[in-house]
């Protein structure tokens, strides 16, 4: 059984189509890079995998269990599947500590006297040991995204959502970012993201997923998509992005 | 007839503590009332929601005077209950403050980004957790320059208590001047007594607008 099961998934905003039946399967382990144009309906099908929207019809499953708005465990359902966004959302009234702390202490996850060596802990994962008392806007763009990043580590999710997290970021500072996924995707971590860092698609990820229309247009291993596309959207999408 | 004097002037400062009384009254069960007015406008229930906009809304569109009038002179026509003129006085400064404060922190509340929200969400977060630990306090901090603000407000709409016979500074005021045949000195000596309070609280809701602008 697939860790992530989307199927048939319809989603409208007012009258617009979004999501045209999308199916999608993800597996322990695996990074999948949805690409394609804006409006495609990338970042609505991240956010339908954890129930930030609904879906209209189909039904999506994370690790057996089927995911709506009104789901009973809904809280401890978000606290296994971590998502990053393309704005970092730190809580700019807190320090880097807190930010990272404040969840598992309020669910129960870390008792008061774990908090600061987790805290430590999964910023040393994303090379921030050192802004552990800083305040968030003392940051850069790409050191408050990993921060942002190390806030969803400390809750040991099973899945990471990227939703176009380098999209907001000064130019020199996306490989900062890009190099704490990867060395998350060599861990093992199933990973989503919606990117357009085509690079990255290329090298890290084990499956890239075309989104056209809101449909998954087209998917494979990056060696074949973006070398021999089959469909001419594809195609003129990787010249446009080239 | 007696000139204006020292002890007029005591009288004047003495009677400032009922002033002070009545604003401290009027926070002490404004304040709760306008938060929950505040988290009512922003609740995902609706029938929450229409409540308190429909509350802030007569409650700041009807003049104060109108409700002091009401709670002293409407309680005994309309509901057979005669009530002392502080508790009329604090029931109508309670709910002029709490329509007020409701609003300038509904306006807080709804000042920070959506975003926030969902970040806690996100991280398995309830939404009163959400509340608390992430809007709540940042939304405090947006409102607290324009809270500070309304209590200058407050001070001086205190003095219209005065017309209802309750004494403080204002009504004092009318005492002396009855006393004294000096009324120009009189109220010039209750304006910048009312002056003196207020001044420190617009210095320091301008200092904190200085030091929370565009900060954390």
């Amino acid at each position: 059984m697939a860790l992530v099961e989307i199927r048939d998934v319809h989603k409208k905003f007012g009258r617009t189509d979004v999501l045209n039946g999308v199916s999608l399967d993800v597996e322990e382990g695996e990074i999948v890079t949805i690409i394609g144009r804006s409006g495609s309906g990338k970042s609505t099908l991240l956010r339908c995998i954890n129930a930030l929207e609904t879906v209209d019809a189909g039904e999506i499953h994370v690790e057996g269990q089927r995911v709506h708005a009104k789901m009973p465990d809904l809280r401890q359902f978000r606290q296994r599947v971590g998502i990053v966004f393309q704005a970092f959302n730190l809580f700019s009234h807190l320090k880097v500590e807190r930010n990272i702390t404040l969840a598992p202490l309020l669910t129960g996850r870390i008792g008061k006297s774990e908090a600061r060596a987790l805290a430590q802990d999964v910023l040393a994962r994303v090379g921030l040991a050192d802004k552990i008392d800083a305040w968030p806007e003392q940051l850069s763009g790409g050191q408050q995204q990993r921060v942002a990043i190390a806030r969803c580590l400390a809750m040991a999710p099973h899945l990471m959502l990227f939703d176009e997290v380098t999209s907001a970021l000064d130019p020199e500072l996306v490989g900062e970012v890009l190099k704490v996924m990867e060395a998350m995707a060599r861990q093992g971590m199933t990973m989503i993201l919606v990117t357009h860092e085509m690079g990255f698609a290329r090298n890290v990820a084990d499956r890239i997923v075309f989104m056209h229309q809101g449909r998954v247009w087209e998917q494979g291993p990056p060696s074949k998509l973006f070398v021999r596309p089959e469909t001419p959207e594809l195609a003129s999408f990787i010249a446009s992005v080239k | 007839m007696r000139s204006f004097s020292f002890i007029d002037f005591v009288s004047l400062l003495s009677a400032l503590r009922w002033t002070v009384v009545l604003v401290v009254l009027a926070l002490a069960f404004g304040a709760p009332l306008g938060l929950g007015l505040a988290t009512g406008r922003i609740s995902r229930i609706a029938p929450l929601r229409w409540i308190s906009a429909a509350a802030i809304q007569v409650i700041q569109g009807v003049p104060l005077l109108g409700l002091l009038f009401f709670f002293y002179f409407g309680m005994p026509v309309f509901l057979g209950i005669q009530v002392p003129a502080l508790v009329a006085v604090t029931v109508a400064y309670t709910l002029y403050t709490a329509a007020f404060l409701g609003d300038i922190w509904r306006g807080g509340l709804e000042a920070v980004k959506q975003a926030q929200w969902e970040a806690g969400a996100c991280l398995g977060l309830s939404r009163w957790q959400q509340f608390c630990h992430i809007v709540g306090p940042q939304a405090l901090r947006l409102s607290l320059p324009p809270t500070v603000g309304f209590l200058v407000q407050l001070v001086k709409g205190t003095s219209l208590a005065s017309i209802i016979g309750f004494v403080e500074l204002a009504r004092a005021g009318q005492v002396v001047s009855a006393a004294t045949f000096q009324p120009l000195l009189t109220y010039a000596v209750v304006a910048a007594i009312y002056f003196a309070t207020c001044l420190p609280l617009t210095l320091w809701s301008r200092s904190l607008e200085a030091r929370l602008d565009g900060s954390r």
